[in-house]
């Protein structure tokens, strides 16, 4: 009998759900027809017509989720996202552009040797804790970062791009941090740095709340305080990250939205659908296949951020014949970089000339690229002592996964593949896995020319071509083994000058010379799409993908 | 009963054993270093190193494993390499979240196929009969990860009946106590609350049901037919027993016991088999956190995971075991 009741039970019950449900959505329907077509389009199908009035919760849908929340220990720009919101740094970028001006640093000295930066810090702004931000709180946070003994480097944690921007320890660039009023911070330099202020305005350097780091300890990570436009609430991880409003933050009229809710969608196609059914207002990474449909539909509008990307063919110089520098340029010349943006990117992305690009100071405009042209490739070859082609199969590794500077790395591979097919390269595409990947490429034993890609860290060419291509960065970023000697030194004295024009000119040179030993295919810049309800104003992308929320709201 | 009880759970420990050894195995014989995957292609080699050096991840793996479970049998699960915090905090969200979602989705699999197999089976060769064996093959073959997104397209699209993604409405929050919403929503007694989690689970609990209901209502069905023409049956009829109450209440009852092994067996593989469900439908589950913690080499939490499921998988088995005595006297485990 038991078995009996309790199926009719659920029979029952599951009858009784399946009509709520058609009557409940009908009702839905109801108030989304009756309160408009904006209230439609900015709704989710379960809010109230009250919450559609006065839109105050911004809800951001993005591929993956935050590592953690303190930006000193991050590298990864997920979780740099969030800590933009949460923490100030001394000095920001300009939004939408990687110029530096004042944040919590209103004005800055720099002395005649580049050697001492003064800063006059912003008064009377507190942290989320309520306690006061000021130069002792800026000293606590460069000796946490740059003590290896310091206590409160917790288990597990570096900071990465502190040693990365600044050095490693024993090779530090910042001497010493002092606080020299309560308001007013020295720097002392070790040896002048260039791109010292670029560095400093990086969001890995955001100031966080002593006293939270002293009583949160560990835990700091999930928990961060700073002196930010909105205060972190809640983490629910691979789900959500709940923003609200700092009422009392410092610089007037910002924040303009109530609270910020970052969502986990890692699905592309589920993410664009959830913001076309109002269940998410701003969306990261369209992929180029979906443009036309948002295009198509006037309640969203299409974000671009700045393109300041490269994706790269690389090759491998511990590979034969790529050490010869005439079948790098061969194959330079046997790649059709605009069939590939027309193919791949729709349109969204230029053909890349130097290894960094173009809307970056420094950028080297008379530099020619290799044009599409298989008889000169051919020619190169022959001249290389291969008139036939290359002998065996090239490995190629294409990447597995999206990335905002290549969507589809298999995709592209395939169309090279083809292209070089015709002046006698036959190609064997492999893509393991990304950890596989990253880890191959590296050591450099199985790959004879990889794809990869790189988005600038912060606005100095530096981050680009020393990070990439220098011999200082085998093993590394520079997985090509490429070393030039001449190409060092000009590196090493741009990092040491501080005359900007001097520099520009050391970074044109340093283009002209990797243009002609071409260890790389520089491949496309492309421009990351995001898309967004149409009545979201006051968003700007930034380049490096360092943006704020805070000038958001809704029409 | 109780000794069998007591029998059934000493034969786990070897069986999980067993299972953490080949887990710890599989895992390291994946190439790809850790550390580079954990901090990222912008991370420095001395940084890199260090944590190989923390992690104990440059001592033989015999060593690594060793420690791993003298750690486990002092309960403690491992913490978790990527986000630092212990393993045993960690997952329960996500295997609530997870929880959840198989509940329903069995749920709807278990009353749509079980229904769907007794009417095929009582009007056998009828029209409804057909359809439905039509309908549960297409099931058994459906892609979810197709099925997700053009139910996503129909149902929050097109007629704006149900939300597409996540668990509940954002602007609108759930408390969570047990970080099952459907609970904590009748706890707390905010019926709008339960409605809206409730709606957020039909879409992927049809996604992530589809398949096992369709093994369901095949299962019922040949297993009814089989029941239904045995003499017992006869008689009942002959005696001039309602129709209804023949099917359901007596045939059923026998019917049910390979129906209840299928859905036992189809409750565990979804527990772990959730991943596409998981991502298209941003649920964040256990299914997208272990599927995170491999592509970024999260050892301890890939290890603890699996083993995880591979726990609750066991229990099932033995619930369903239990319940057949339950269900037929004639199964007595002594």
């Amino acid at each position: 009998m038991k078995t009996w009741s309790s199926l009719a039970l659920a029979v029952t019950l599951g009858a009784v759900l399946f009509l709520s449900g058609c009557g409940g959505n009908n009702n839905n329907a109801g108030t989304e027809a009756t309160t408009g077509s904006n209230a439609a389009a900015t709704t989710a199908p379960e809010s109230s017509p009250e919450a559609a009035a006065t839109q105050d919760t911004l809800i951001v849908g993005r591929g993956g989720d935050s590592a953690s929340l303190d930006p000193a220990i991050v590298t990864d720009g997920e979780s740099l996202k969030i800590a933009h919101q949460v923490f100030d740094s001394l000095l920001e970028y300009k939004p939408g552009t990687s110029e530096v001006q004042a944040s919590l640093a209103d004005s800055w000295e720099v002395s005649a040797d580049g050697l001492t930066y003064t800063f006059k810090l912003h008064p009377g702004v507190k942290f989320h804790d309520g306690t006061d931000f000021d130069a002792e709180a800026v000293v606590f946070n460069f000796t946490r970062w740059s003590d290896p003994a310091s206590e409160f480097k917790f288990e597990g944690d570096s900071f990465d791009y502190y040693d990365s921007m600044f050095g490693p320890d024993g090779s530090r660039v910042i001497k010493e941090v002092k606080a020299v009023d309560a308001t007013t911070v020295q720097f002392i330099l070790n040896q002048p740095q260039a791109p010292f202020l670029q560095n400093i305005a990086m969001t890995s350097f955001g100031i966080a709340s002593p006293a939270a780091i002293k009583e949160k300890k560990e835990n700091f990570k999930n928990e961060p305080v700073g002196t930010g436009p909105y205060v972190f609430k809640e983490w629910k991880h691979n789900d959500s990250i709940t923003l609200d409003k700092n009422s009392g933050y410092w610089k007037e009229g910002l924040p303009k939205l109530n609270k910020v809710i970052v969502r986990s969608i890692p699905d592309n196609s589920a993410r664009f659908n959830a913001l076309q059914n109002g269940e998410i207002d701003l969306m990261e990474d369209l992929s180029p296949d979906d443009l036309s449909t948002l295009e198509g539909n006037t309640e969203l509008q299409k974000i671009e951020r700045p393109p300041f990307n490269v994706s790269y063919l690389g090759f491998n110089f511990k590979k034969k014949p790529f050490d010869n520098v005439k079948v790098r340029q061969a194959l330079n010349y046997a790649v059709n970089k605009q069939a590939i943006i027309d193919a791949f990117f729709s349109g969204q992305a230029t053909a890349a000339v130097n290894p960094m690009p173009p809307s970056l100071w420094g950028y080297n405009d008379a530099v020619k690229d290799y044009d599409y042209d298989l008889d000169k490739a051919k020619a190169l070859l022959a001249e290389a002592g291969y008139p036939e082609g290359l002998p065996d199969p090239v490995t190629l590794y294409a990447m597995p996964v999206s990335r905002p500077y290549m969507p589809d790395g298999k995709k592209v591979a395939e169309a090279i593949q083809a292209d070089w097919e015709k002046i006698g390269v036959k190609t064997v595409i492999e893509s393991p896995e990304w950890a596989t990947y990253l880890d191959d490429t590296k050591a450099g034993e199985k790959d004879d020319i990889y794809m990869l890609g790189w988005t600038g860290d912060n606005g100095d060419p530096d981050n680009f071509l020393y990070t990439l291509l220098d011999k200082d960065a085998i093993p590394g970023n520079n997985r090509s083994f490429y070393v030039n000697e001449e190409l060092h030194t000009l590196l090493i004295n741009a990092q040491k000058e501080t005359d900007q024009t001097k520099r520009s000119d050391l970074y044109k040179q340093a283009q002209e010379i990797i243009k002609a030993d071409a260890p790389w295919i520089p491949l496309v810049h492309t421009t990351p799409l995001l898309a967004a309800k149409a009545n979201l104003k006051g968003y700007v992308p930034g380049p490096t993908g360092t943006e704020y929320y805070s000038g958001i709201y809704f029409e | 009963m109780n000794s069998y009880l007591l029998k059934r759970i000493i034969v786990l420990i070897p069986v999980l054993i067993g299972m953490t050894i080949i887990v710890f195995s599989i895992i390291h014989a994946i190439p790809g270093d850790p550390a580079e995957t954990i901090l990222g292609q912008k991370a420095t080699e001395q940084s890199k190193q260090a944590l190989r050096e923390q992690l104990g991840l440059d001592k033989p793996w015999l060593q690594q494993y060793f420690n791993y479970m003298g750690d486990l049998l002092q309960g403690d699960l491992g913490t978790s390499i990527r986000t630092k915090t212990p393993i045993a905090k960690e997952i329960m969200p996500y295997l609530a979240a997870t929880l959840e979602l198989t509940a329903a989705a069995m749920l709807f699999a278990t009353i749509v196929g079980v229904n769907a197999g007794i009417l095929g089976a009582w009007r056998q060769n009828s029209w409804f009969d057909y359809t439905a064996m039509i309908i549960a093959l297409i099931g058994v073959s459906m892609p979810i990860f197709w099925l997700g997104l053009m139910e996503q397209l129909l149902f929050a699209l097109k007629l704006h009946w149900l939300p597409s993604i996540g668990r509940m409405d954002q602007r609108n929050p759930v408390e969570s106590i047990t970080h099952l919403y459907v609970i904590d929503t009748i706890i707390a007694g905010q019926w709008g609350q339960l409605w809206t989690v409730m709606k957020h689970l039909i879409l992927p609990s049809i996604a992530l049901g589809t398949i096992p209901m369709a093994i369901i209502a095949r299962m019922t069905r040949s297993s009814m037919l089989e029941v239904m023409n045995s003499d017992y049956i006869r008689t009942a009829k002959a005696k001039g027993m309602p129709q209804f109450l023949v099917v359901y209440k007596h045939a059923l009852k026998n019917a049910l016991i390979p129906v209840l092994t299928v859905v036992g067996l189809q409750t565990g593989a979804l527990l772990g088999g959730a991943v596409l469900t998981e991502t298209i439908f941003a649920w964040p589950g256990v299914g997208r956190y272990i599927f995170e913690a491999i592509s970024s080499r999260d050892y301890p939490v890939i290890q603890t995971g699996i083993l995880i499921i591979a726990f609750i998988f066991v229990v099932i088995n033995l619930i369903v075991d239990l319940l057949y005595a339950a269900i037929d006297p004639r199964i007595n485990y002594k």
